[in-house]
């Protein structure tokens, strides 16, 4: 026998309660990784971005375009080593649910800026050589069955009208952060049926992508840019690639700090829980443990002994969790998908947060421990060898 | 030729209970030399078990020294008296005590996993043990399985399984019919006389004091 033989017969001694407890904390592990599963998802974006990459817009608004002319201008600035540019499609497939990115790109300048979007050269040709031509994102075609030839018809909101399009190349991303579900059509395409229909917005385009010689090139050359511009009718904003995208997410920001804020409490009722079962199983064991250490164990050994029950508690309710965290994420992933599209093309469960999800657990364990380590050694052993109960 | 194992001097203890203080020991004294066993008696709620806790250091006294196999109990701090409760104290309980969810033989191998010794010295002391108390064939029993002596010398089992200096039985029989009773003491009195153990009995029960080398009677906090 050990001190380990000890904590297991503890255990063992309510067995129904001890699967409560395990499945309130199971509970809040799913709920726990869900969140933060979906958070990051939300911040792959960010991470996704390129360090050497500057977006420049108008000051005032992002749905305000800029002038084509910036183009030859900004490629003039010191630092500046490409430019390219894309406007927002915005168009819907069958319906609203077949929502995902479009941008109305100039194809060599834009694939040449983003190398993370690999395609064959032939199919970049292929694109290069059709005006109606369109590159899409791997899991964008799997998630549709689309392949290279196939005519993808799409509703205009912002380009009204029936706009079909086809399919020349389908790329993958060069790294695991790199979204696979954009659609990249012809600016120029877009822009002559746009003379038609909108002939004032014509020759505009919605931002700029710059690429700079280093990235710590950055400031100097946001800064240039937006001089450059400056005391226009068309003023610019530029930043990092970065610092746009988290900028996306600062729209949401609020709800993703809400989301974090609730990842914590969460982990504040597996503290209740789990030192409520355990302040109850020391009350029942008052005379016990005063025997105990009557014996001679020592103050340390009670401490192990709790702290190994507590661990033991949270490690089945850890099992469980994750058992049941897999599967459903897959769902809530499927679910998410038919809901938003492909709006959170990043929703990964990942290793590390069942990690850190199973590690806080644990942490958590042992601080539950400590409430009933005091009441324990607060008494005296006399006074828990006359405990009736 | 006999330095004492168990020394009170002067000890005092009251118990605060709200705005009242109930005094159990007042100025007690108490000698008991190597290899005695002494049976202290006295009627319920006379301050008995208060005696043995405050030898064993389960409590402290509210005035005077207590000295017992070695040290200076009422002076030690928690780790330290554990250490040597451990090593020097056996304590019988009037209600056994036993730990429900072990088995007999667990419950007396509890002090051993104290000590430096290996499972199987572990389980050769156990079985020693259990062997002189008769239950030999009751180690794998679990405490409901036993009857009320049976359990009383699981526990005097465990009490000794360590070898202690002082053996320290709070009613033991208090809870037993006459049978198991004699039976109990008839294992205490074999402790004293073939192990030379050092036993502190006390009990309210005239027959139980009988098996004692010396009996001192107790009341209101005084030896009378
Ligand atoms: N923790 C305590 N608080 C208040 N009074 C106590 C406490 N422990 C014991 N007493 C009182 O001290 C007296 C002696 O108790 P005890 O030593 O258990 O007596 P005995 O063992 O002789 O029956 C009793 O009156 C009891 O009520
Ligand atoms: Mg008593």
């Amino acid at each position: 026998m050990t001190l380990g033989t000890l904590v297991i017969r503890n255990l063992r001694r309510h067995t129904f309660r001890v699967a409560l407890t395990a499945l309130g904390i199971a509970t809040v592990i799913l709920a726990f990784n869900l969140i933060v599963t979906t958070v990051r998802a939300w911040y792959a974006g960010v991470e996704a971005a390129v360090p050497n990459r500057l977006i420049s817009r108008h000051a005032a608004s992002l749905s305000i375009h800029l002038p084509l002319a910036y183009r030859d201008r900004i490629a003039t600035l010191n630092g500046v080593t490409g430019v390219t540019y894309a406007n927002w499609f915005g168009g819907v497939y069958r319906d609203a649910k077949g929502f995902f990115p479009q941008f109305a790109v100039e194809p060599a300048s834009f694939l040449d800026l983003h190398a993370e979007l690999s395609i064959t050269e032939a199919e970049r040709q292929a694109f290069l050589g059709d005006r109606r031509g369109c590159v899409i994102g791997r899991r964008l075609a799997a998630l549709y069955g689309w392949k290279v030839g196939d005519v993808i018809a799409l509703k205009g909101t912002i380009y009204p009208g029936d706009w079909e399009f086809v399919v020349r190349g389908v790329y993958h991303g060069a790294d695991a952060a790199t979204d696979e579900t954009w659609m990249l059509l012809r600016w120029d395409y877009m822009n002559e049926r746009r003379q038609q229909i909108d002939p004032d917005r014509a020759g505009t385009v919605g931002w700029y992508v710059i690429r700079i010689a280093d990235p710590s090139l950055a400031g100097s050359v946001t800064r240039s840019v937006d001089a450059e511009f400056a005391n226009s009718t068309a003023e610019t904003r530029t930043e990092t690639e970065q610092a746009f995208q988290a900028g996306f997410v600062a729209m949401s920001g609020a709800i993703i700090s809400a989301l974090k804020l609730l990842a914590i409490v969460l982990n504040g009722v597996t503290l209740l829980v789990l030192a409520n079962t355990l302040v109850m199983a020391v009350r029942e064991r008052t005379k016990e443990l005063a025997v105990l250490r009557t014996l001679g164990f020592r103050p340390s050994h009670l401490t192990a002994l709790m702290t190994g029950e507590a661990l033991l508690i949270a490690g089945l309710g850890s099992a469980l969790g994750i058992a049941i965290t897999i599967p459903t994420t897959y769902i809530f992933g499927a679910l998410v998908a038919a809901k938003l599209g492909n709006f959170f093309q990043h929703l990964t469960l990942y290793t590390s947060t069942l990690l850190l999800s199973t590690s806080v657990t644990l942490c958590i364990a042992v601080c539950a421990a400590a409430f009933p380590i005091m009441t324990i050694l607060r008494d005296k052993i006399a006074a828990g060898l006359r405990h009736t109960g | 030729m006999n330095q004492p194992v168990v020394e009170f001097q002067r000890v005092s203890k009251s118990y605060v209970r709200g705005e009242q203080e109930i005094s159990v020991l007042k100025d007690f004294s108490l000698s008991i030399p190597q290899g005695q066993f002494l049976a202290i008696m006295g009627p319920s709620g006379s301050g008995k078990t208060t005696i043995l806790n405050l030898v064993a250091g389960l409590d402290r006294p509210t005035q005077g020294t207590i000295h017992a196999a070695g040290i200076a109990v009422s002076q030690q701090g928690e780790t330290d008296l554990a250490r040597w409760r451990a090593r020097h104290i056996g304590f019988v309980f009037q209600f056994y005590n036993l730990i429900p969810v072990l088995t007999a033989a667990e419950n007396v191998e509890l002090p051993l996993l104290l000590s430096k010794l290996a499972r199987r010295e572990r389980f050769k002391h156990v079985q020693a043990a259990l062997g002189l108390v008769g239950l030999s064939d009751r180690i794998h029993h679990y405490p409901r399985q036993l009857s009320g002596g049976q359990e009383q010398r699981v526990g005097i089992a465990r009490a000794i399984v360590s070898d202690p200096t002082i053996l320290l039985a709070d009613e033991p029989t208090g809870n037993l019919d006459r049978t198991a009773a004699q039976a109990i003491m008839a294992l205490l009195t074999r402790l004293h006389q073939e192990l030379n153990k050092t036993i502190l009995m006390v009990t309210h029960d005239p027959h139980a004091a009988d098996y004692a080398q010396e009996i001192l009677h107790f009341d209101k906090g005084k030896v009378r």
